[in-house]
């Protein structure tokens, strides 16, 4: 029941926003339509980061209290970013192509959030490739902060050297930015993908918590 | 102080190791020397070109080279099944991953200098006015490479497909420092060489954060 709920919740959430996303926010005077998919891109990209840091923090208290609720939330987290961010990856050349007659540019944002992405494909990977649970989980976390430590310095160094292209709207230069009822529908969109987020978070850290049971259940039979 | 000390030994040992077989360093020139050769054969090796793509181009092959390079680091106690042997005998483990690293930078750092010339030769790029700089940008990077490579080789040695998982976990890693060194280099082999600080203060930055993140988390790296 309470399951029922919360995806009925989301499903609303999502509704209302991809309403007001196409509906009620004004049109872009210089881009037109397209400029809509925004909302769905950069909510995106900010529940996704949100994700990544959800999963530093678990990867650390694991570290330090190495209780296996932790590892699942990592790894449930990591997984739930890596979704987000795929969409932020697909999302955002459809929007290009049109509006800059490109697909991809090499800029700070783009190939930081490849190279984030990246990171935790990785992440994943070592995952499979430990068997024992303990060291699996251990070692994945240690890897897991060293990847996040490494974001800021990503993005730092090619926002520096390798981008082409203009200042951010959002957060950017003063002068640039959104029209208020934009920033609105933008805001209502990322509370309502955060809803998403966490309802995706609680089956994923649920599945996980079983796979732990079954693995430590066939462990002990295994001894008996 | 004992920290210090215990480091100076282990160090001893490490190039101890390497110097009596001098196997990581023969393999490692070679596979830069082959690298070099290949890449003049993807673009018109002339001296405007390689001044163009040359920095890029060393510290990508240093790159892919450190990612061999750094694969025995703790593979070799593991199958030796001397690193219980390594915990016991120093009292701060972080001493084990300082003199790993330190000889690693070596090595690296060794392996850099000795194919500068053979690179300069054979890419017709003038270095030696500018020699002293290309030695600091070379330090800094292969430390920052060294850091990050001893840490994940701690990680990939206790892992299954470990040949193949260490490039995946540490060149997303090494993005910054690739970014950051080519551009450096590149202001050096400039046809009006000049002396970036913010890269080389970038560079600086990365070494301190990922050495303070080891100092941090690496004890938990070599628990069994």
């Amino acid at each position: 029941m309470k399951n029922v709920l919360f995806v009925a919740v989301v499903v609303l959430l999502l509704g209302a926003g991809a309403y007001a996303a196409l509906f009620i926010a004004p049109t872009d005077a210089k881009q037109g339509l397209i400029y809509r998919i925004l909302f769905l891109h950069v909510a995106s990209a900010w529940t996704g980061l949100t994700a990544f840091f959800i999963s530093f923090i678990a990867n650390v208290l694991y570290v330090w209290r190495r209780q296996p609720k932790w590892d699942w939330l990592g790894v449930s987290a990591a997984e739930t970013g890596l979704v987000f961010t795929t969409v932020v990856l697909v999302t955002g050349p459809i929007w290009a192509h049109p509006v800059w007659g490109i697909w991809w540019t090499w800029d700070a944002r783009l190939t930081s959030t490849f190279v984030l992405w990246l990171l935790y494909i990785s992440y994943l990977l070592l995952r499979t490739l430990i068997e024992e649970p303990d060291r699996r989980a251990l070692l994945s976390a240690l890897f897991g902060i060293f990847a996040f430590v490494d974001v800021p310095l990503v993005f730092g160094s090619i926002r520096w050297w390798r981008t082409q292209h203009p200042q951010p709207i959002i957060m950017g230069e003063p002068g640039s930015g959104l029209d208020p009822l934009m920033y609105k529908v933008l805001f209502f969109m990322w509370f309502a993908m955060l809803a998403l987020m966490a309802l995706l978070l609680r089956q994923r850290y649920l599945l996980e918590a079983m796979r732990g049971d079954v693995e430590t259940m066939r462990r002990q039979w295994e001894v008996a | 102080m004992s920290l210090l000390a215990n480091t100076t030994i282990l160090l001893g040992k490490e190039l101890r190791t390497e110097f009596r077989s001098r196997e990581l360093l023969t393999t490692t020139i070679v596979f830069i020397l082959i690298v070099l050769v290949l890449f003049s054969f993807t673009f018109d090796p002339l001296s405007e070109e390689a001044r163009r793509f040359g920095s890029g181009l060393l510290w990508l092959a240093f790159l892919f080279a450190a990612s061999l390079m750094l694969q025995p680091c703790f593979l070799r106690e593991q199958t030796n099944d001397t690193l219980s042997a390594l915990r016991l005998s120093v009292s701060d483990p972080f001493a084990i991953f300082l003199a790993k690293l330190a000889a690693n930078t070596l090595f690296l750092l060794l392996t850099e200098l000795l194919l500068l010339p053979v690179f300069a030769m054979m890419y017709n790029v003038p270095v030696l006015p500018v020699l002293h700089w290309l030695v600091l940008v070379f330090f800094l990077g292969s430390l920052g490479i060294s850091i990050v490579g001893t840490a994940l080789s701690a990680i990939s040695a206790q892992a299954r497909m470990r040949e193949l998982l260490l490039p995946l976990l540490l060149l997303p890693l090494l993005t910054p420092i690739l970014v950051a060194s080519t551009e450096v280099t590149g202001a050096l082999l400039d046809r009006a060489p000049y002396v970036q600080w913010k890269g080389m203060g970038f560079l600086a930055v990365f070494d301190l954060v990922f050495l303070t993140t080891l100092w941090l988390f690496g004890e938990y790296l070599l628990e069994e």
